[in-house]
């Protein structure tokens, strides 16, 4: 088991900041689930601290306009949109 | 009876000509093509019809390919075994009462039962690779950074590659020629792969060769599966290889840290799926975080809610350090065993999986016994190296695969090596 058990409240909180609704079977199902993978994923703590040799460089190119997409074609798979905008729900 | 291998069949048309022309082709459903909808084998992206060509189907169509159809996956990649696709399992051509491995199942079973020349799959943490291995086809995991990802709806984007299914090795190292070279339109794309010919290197000579086994990946295997891989290094040694024992220690980490590195790619990846810009909006009242979780939670199966709830919580303030910090040491700890192992052998080998083909239903309800299924193949994205799978013999009448993993950019060296295998 792992040292950080998982209740379903932590379930519907994580959820809840993951943008994800759960019915309550759900949130029970993956309440016990997470227990057991979050227990396997304690294997971790065991690692022991590696020098990382990478040399990571960032890719660059030049920031020249090219073409994209028509208004239309990046409308196209949108469910409503309104005068060439998407339109999603009220924000608040 | 059909094996669902496909969610879309319809034929695009490549140009006339090309070391392409005349082969079918099964593009993976998380491969954008224009004008064909492309689902990820997700409810929530049901209607999708991507506007434009990702870079490996603009390739597949200048060689003069034709793309027979979109394959079916486990949704969004995230499955062992193809049942988590909102379109339906596939079925194992090899016994159609087990399943054909995952994520690329349905890439793997077009081209095993013979409903496509060749499949384009992508392989984040074996996808490809145990496919090909339970159905007894040939497919190649390509170093990171040699194939664009433009264009691939992306699930764990410094984990995945797309790669080929084919019958043969030299049918599967001629598919990744066409793909592989830079892409302007993909910044972790190399030089590496312009002008390959990986094809010409499936000539079968292993003489001088040396190839390390890591009892790691060995131990815990299948019995049937053990013979047969032990069978098929004795078979490359009489053709002039030899073989030695390695060890690998961090391994016995990598599937923990390859799914929290995964997950937590997942969380952030998924986030796009909003129901406004694609994807099912559902049409529900209330602001927009509510209706957005709504739209979510219908259109996601259980896996990828799973995948994207424990990324999230892996990710969230106070468990970062725990889970995903430990998860980068213990991959900079696999890439730095392999770095030693290739200062001694020139290819590793394994079984690629440690087990034969699933009974259709039997992991689903038990998700870490899945994730476990992945041990051998999860180290080799995490090192982001190459890696290619051949079949190897059988057990009780089912395929099992060899997996030969080369250093960076050593793909010809796999596909030479794995040729042998065939002869």
């Amino acid at each position: 088991m792992s040292d950080t058990p998982v209740d379903a409240d932590e379930v519907r909180h994580v959820a809840e900041l993951a943008r994800v609704d759960l019915d309550e079977d759900e949130v029970e199902e993956f309440a016990a689930r997470f227990a057991d993978i979050l227990g396997y994923f304690d294997a971790l703590d065991e690692v022991p601290e590696v020098d990382r040799e990478d040399e990571l460089v960032n890719v660059m190119r030049p920031d020249e306009v090219r073409d994209g997409l028509t208004q239309e074609e990046a409308l196209s798979n949108a469910a409503e949109t309104e005068d060439g905008f998407f339109k999603g729900p009220r924000v608040s | 009876m059909s094996l669902n291998a496909f969610i879309t069949k319809e034929t695009l048309d490549g140009s006339d000509d090309g070391p392409l022309a005349g082969k079918s082709v099964a593009v993976k459903d998380n491969i954008s093509t224009e004008g064909l909808r492309t689902t990820c084998g997700s409810a929530m992206l049901e209607d999708y019809v991507p506007p434009y060509d990702a870079t490996v189907v603009e390739l597949l169509k200048d060689a003069g390919a034709t793309i027979v159809g979109k394959a079916n996956m486990d949704e969004f990649g995230m499955g062992t075994t193809t049942e988590t696709s909102a379109f339906g399992p596939t079925k194992n051509p090899v016994d159609e009462s087990r399943v054909p491995g995952g994520s690329s199942g349905g890439s793997a079973a077009a081209v095993a039962a013979g409903e496509a020349d060749l499949a384009l799959g992508t392989d984040t943490g074996g996808s490809i690779r145990c496919p090909a291995a339970f159905c007894g086809v040939v497919g190649i995991k390509p170093t990171y950074g040699l194939v664009s990802r433009y264009g691939l709806v992306a699930y764990a984007n410094s984990l995945e590659q797309i790669g080929p299914i084919a019958p043969t090795v030299e049918g599967a190292a001629a598919l990744l020629d066409v793909i592989a070279g830079p892409d302007d339109r993909d910044g972790t794309t190399r030089d590496a792969g312009t002008d390959s010919n990986y094809a010409a290197a499936a000539d079968g000579d292993v003489e001088g060769l040396t190839i390390g086994v890591p009892t790691e990946f060995v131990e815990g295997a299948d019995e049937g599966v053990e013979e047969a891989f032990w069978a098929a290094l004795d078979e490359l040694e009489a053709q002039g290889a030899e073989y030695r024992e390695v060890s690998m220690p961090s391994v016995e980490k990598a599937v923990a840290a390859y799914y929290v590195i995964a997950m937590s790619e997942a969380s952030s990846n998924l986030a796009r799926f909003d129901g406004v810009r694609y994807g099912k909006s559902g049409g529900y009242d209330g602001n927009w975080n509510e209706a957005f979780a709504r739209a979510r939670e219908d259109g996601f199966g259980s896996e990828v809610k799973r995948r994207i709830l424990l990324g999230t919580y892996a990710l969230s303030a106070g468990y970062h350090d725990k889970y995903y910090a430990k998860a980068q040491d213990a991959r900079a700890w696999v890439k730095q065993d392999f770095d030693e192992a290739f200062e001694d052998v020139d290819v590793v080998a394994s079984p690629t999986m440690p087990v034969p083909p699933f009974e259709l239903g039997e992991s689903l309800d038990d998700p870490l016994q899945m994730y476990l299924a992945d041990a051998n193949t999860v180290p080799v994205n995490l090192a982001n190296l190459p890696a290619i799978s051949v079949p190897a013999g059988e057990t009780d009448g089912l395929p099992v695969g060899l997996q030969l993993i080369g250093p960076k950019f050593g793909e010809e060296t796999i596909v030479r090596a794995a040729s042998a295998v065939e002869n």
